[in-house]
């Protein structure tokens, strides 16, 4: 009798298994005119260049709109080059920019791009004050004397008035970055609520003339973008991309071998080893601008004695990381500008010296040792860069407790001086040093009541009065081998006393199918450029 | 002597517009409220006291601190804690559940796009871990201690103690890496996005719909392998519970007497037992679809399946309230939906509960 029960349960067992025998037609390849890319896209809070601040938003925007100065994806080292507008000249004051536009150029919409848009751009970004406004008003436009510095005299002309001389290259560099998008001005405003300049409907739609038009976006999910035929530099070769948001290393990296998606670019070190001696696929290694640092909070007075400043420079194991659980994936780095940056600094002074740090301890009066905290996010690179310093730190009797959270745990101790010593990233914001330089270098009241929270050096208390004229200096001086030469300066006495310890640079590794040429992530300067990209 | 009143009261009693009907109703109606309003401002005072600044999500690392400020102050975070629920609440008796920081989407749209996600996830597995888990259960019972129910136990086991996140990973690589018997992540070929409008936002039904047979087959590929993974994961737990619930009606003496009647085994095991046993399972099984109901970050991580715990947990690690308190909703009234549904069931299965 038992054994009939026990037959009748293979049956069941035998019925279900017929379930799931779908069987899955594999795709060999995805069509020769689709991109598609699995990252992670959860960054991506809006779609309105205006608001734009984040990695994978800023690749999207790279491809929707277009800016008045731009790079040439193909010779990225040669620096900004003409856009949307066709050429420009500077007053001999050095305050006044005259734009001339590139003709014949529409937006994705029909209409024609004209200097009227490109005022309405400008000025849209300054009057809705998000996040990135800073980069344009930091040449001293406000809401009220926009009006007069950003004007748009005919169709053709664009006339940028800043505030006071500063360097060519500055705002030009700082026109490349996404809040310099160029928006359609009648498609926008025909989607205006409330005074907004259509910045509700722009979180979620777009308005520009760029490469692509935006399909569709799934927060979260995937976005999708369609090909602009008319595009003014020339038609993409890839008529769809399909942007999915793909998280897990291990997953993106099957997707690639099965051939289902072209390429993928949050490969892990070891990932990267696993698909090396595959002849189907290929890893590009790009330079990034992302800087890893560690910074000691100067109202802590042990941290404000220069001894102990220098010690702790001293005490990362700098090539041992990099050589080994971040191999591929970062290069030694110890200069607030990131590499390829006009006035790189590529001096390394500092190595692995425990015997120096505990003798730069011991003259400080910390011989005993001490006990701090590291705040850090709970991303797994960084928590292996807290565990190998905590390691290090150990042997020169410095006991180190990890702290860790999300972004927003952690940032918000670091944005309101609470920190112990914070380590984290920096990326620039765009392509010229002042980008790092204002942050690192520039601190012009460190009271608490100032709140320059967008300041590295008053995050962390650091008051350097001598710094900050040189990096204004800077930032005014029009001949660039200057400019360049004040810059290594400024870092070269920034590595020696800041409360910086600047340790790597990141640099991108990306997993493609062989077939596919011409995939641009924009280096340490720019973001991803989908229109190059060939099969 | 019945009396003409008596009838009518008696009449009135089983009448479903009675009035003890409508108060009835009107009680659970009200229990509900308090419980969903309580619900909602526990987790919505947890999202408020937690160390997480939802303006940082929204401005950036790098926000000014002017910037910072007014987006604290449209964002109404300068209004005492009683004041912002008072609001919230407020509107999501409108039906207006906000927008979303993260996504700049109504949460309602959002929900409307994961949910079913989730929900058509869920519902396979359960089916899995139900047409597995039950007979495995049983064929345990009926041989305790031998091998069929050591095999079941070394089976469950397994399923119940494996990490979800790491058997959605061997999975993958097996049978959509090697074998290719399975899609790849993801609920659709991205071809294949986009095809059937949203009616129902479940692809198996909407690809049905619009009579789009290619997209169901290729949703069925999709769907297959994490809602076995989720179903294993279950099955394991069905079927520990299903044995242990036979064992304790096989030793009843209603099971020794039909046993002495001639009753077949068959009959004995399967009706007799079982059929006693469908009152617990019922909630054991009501137990576990809700639980996956919730959502599986680790398998929606590792599936790329955009499904309702991925967005509750993004949304509650940048404390993106409104979308949290929306997801909030949603599975509670999913908890809440399935013990009414668990109740009616035990009065269909159990005539004394009727």
């Amino acid at each position: 009798m038992k054994r009939r029960s026990l037959l009748l349960a293979a049956g069941a067992f035998a019925a279900a298994s017929a379930l799931p025998a779908t069987h899955h037609a594999a795709i060999a390849a995805t069509p020769a005119d689709t991109l598609v890319i699995a990252t992670a896209i959860d960054d991506i809070v809006s779609l309105d260049p205006a608001e734009i601040f984040e990695f994978s938003g800023g690749d999207a925007a790279n491809n929707l709109y277009d800016t008045l100065v731009t790079f040439d994806p193909n010779a990225l080292s040669k620096g900004f080059q003409p856009g949307l507008a066709e050429s420009w000249s500077i007053s001999n004051d050095g305050r006044t920019y005259t734009f001339k536009m590139r003709k014949g150029v529409t937006f994705t919409s029909g209409n024609p791009v004209t200097a009227h848009d490109a005022e309405f751009s400008l000025r849209r970004a300054v009057a809705l004050k998000k996040t990135p406004s800073f980069i344009l008003t930091q040449f001293g436009f406000n809401a009220d004397t926009v009006m007069d510095q950003i004007k748009a005299v005919d169709a053709d002309t664009l006339v940028i008035t800043t505030d006071k001389k500063y360097a060519q290259s500055f705002l030009l560099n700082c026109l490349t970055a996404t809040i310099g998008s160029i928006v359609d001005k009648k498609t926008a405003m025909a989607h205006e609520k409330d005074g907004d300049f259509g910045y509700e409907w722009l979180k979620t739609n777009t308005a520009g003339s760029g490469a692509y038009t935006l399909h569709s976006w799934k927060a979260n999910e995937s976005y999708v973008l369609n090909a602009n035929p008319s595009y003014w530099r020339g038609a993409p070769s890839m008529k769809r991309v399909f942007v999915r948001h793909i998280q897990e290393s291990a997953t993106q990296r099957l997707l690639l071998e099965k051939g289902d998606i072209d390429v993928a670019r949050n490969l892990s070190t070891d990932d990267i080893a696993a698909i090396a001696g595959n002849k189907d696929l290929r890893v590009d290694e790009d330079l990034r601008g992302r800087i890893m640092y560690i910074s000691l909070n100067q109202k802590d007075e042990r941290f404000a004695n220069p001894k102990v400043r220098e010690a702790f420079k001293w005490l990362v194991n700098y090539e041992g990381m990099a050589n080994s659980f971040l191999k591929g994936q970062y290069v030694v780095h110890q200069a607030f500008l990131p590499l390829t940056y006009l006035g790189e600094l590529k001096e390394k002074p500092y190595t692995l010296n425990v015997a120096k740090a505990k003798a730069l301890l011991a003259e400080a009066g910390y011989g005993n040792g001490m006990e701090v905290t590291i705040q850090v996010r709970n991303a797994s690179e960084r928590l292996e860069i807290a565990q190998s310093l905590q390691n290090i730190w150990s042997q020169a009797g410095i006991t180190a407790k990890i702290e860790s959270g999300t972004a927003k745990q952690i940032l918000g101790e670091y944005r309101a001086r609470k920190h112990s010593i914070y380590l984290g990233a920096w990326g620039p914001d765009y392509p010229d040093p002042h980008t790092n330089a204002d942050t690192f270098a520039h601190n012009p009241d460190n009271a608490d009541e100032a709140k320059l929270t967008g300041k590295l050096a008053w995050r962390n208390a650091w008051d350097m009065p001598e710094m900050t004229k040189q990096t204004s200096a800077a930032v005014e001086e029009n001949d660039t081998a200057t400019r360049a030469t004040m810059y290594v300066d400024i870092q070269r006495e920034h590595q020696k006393t800041s409360p910086f310890v600047v340790m790597l640079q990141k640099i991108e590794q990306t997993g493609l199918r062989a077939n596919v040429k011409g995939f641009v992530t924009g280096s340490a300067i720019s973001s991803v450029y989908y229109w190059t990209v060939t099969k | 002597m019945a009396t003409v009143s008596d009838d009518v009261r008696a009449r009135r009693a089983i009448s479903p517009f009675s009035r003890s009907f409508w108060l009835s109703l009107l009680r659970l109606l009200a229990s509900l409220a308090v419980t969903f309003v309580g619900l909602l401002f526990i987790t919505f005072l947890i999202g408020r006291v937690m160390p997480i600044d939802p303006v940082l999500a929204v401005v950036g690392d790098k926000a000014s601190d002017e910037i910072y400020q007014a987006a604290r102050l449209a964002m109404g975070l300068d209004q005492p804690l009683a004041v912002q629920f008072a609001y919230y609440l407020g509107d999501v008796v409108r039906g207006d559940l906000g927008t979303s920081l993260l996504t700049a989407n109504p949460v309602a749209e959002d929900i409307a796009r994961v949910f079913p996600a989730t929900l058509e996830l869920a519902t396979l597995a359960t089916i899995f871990g139900v047409l597995f888990g039950v007979p495995a259960g049983v064929i345990a019972a009926v041989n305790q201690g031998r091998w069929p129910d050591q095999v079941v136990r070394v089976f469950g086991l397994f399923g119940y103690s494996m990490p979800v996140f790491w058997l959605g990973l061997i999975g993958l690589m097996v049978f959509y890496g090697v074998l290719g018997w399975v899609a790849g992540p993801g609920r659709l070929d991205i071809f294949f996005e986009d095809v059937v409008p949203q009616v129902t936002g479940v692809i198996l039904f909407d690809s049905l719909i619009a009579g789009e047979f290619e997209v169901f087959r290729n949703a069925l590929g999709h769907i297959i392998l994490p809602a076995s993974v989720l179903g294993y994961y279950s099955l394991a737990y069905i079927s520990r519970m299903t044995r242990s619930f036979m064992l304790d009606q096989l030793s009843q003496e209603y099971v020794t007497t039909a046993r002495v009647k001639g009753m077949s085994e068959l009959r004995v095991v399967w009706l007799h037992a079982l059929g006693n046993v469908m009152v617990p399972l019922i909630t054991v099984i009501a137990l576990s679809y809700a639980n996956l109901l919730e959502g599986s970050v680790l398998t929606e991580t590792v599936f790329a399946w955009p499904g309702i715990g991925f967005y509750i947990t993004n949304a509650l690690l940048s404390a993106d309230m409104s979308a949290v308190l929306g997801g909030t909703i949603v599975v509670g009234m999913v908890f809440i939906g399935l013990n009414l549904l668990s109740d009616l069931l035990y009065r269909i299965v159990d005539p004394r509960a009727r």
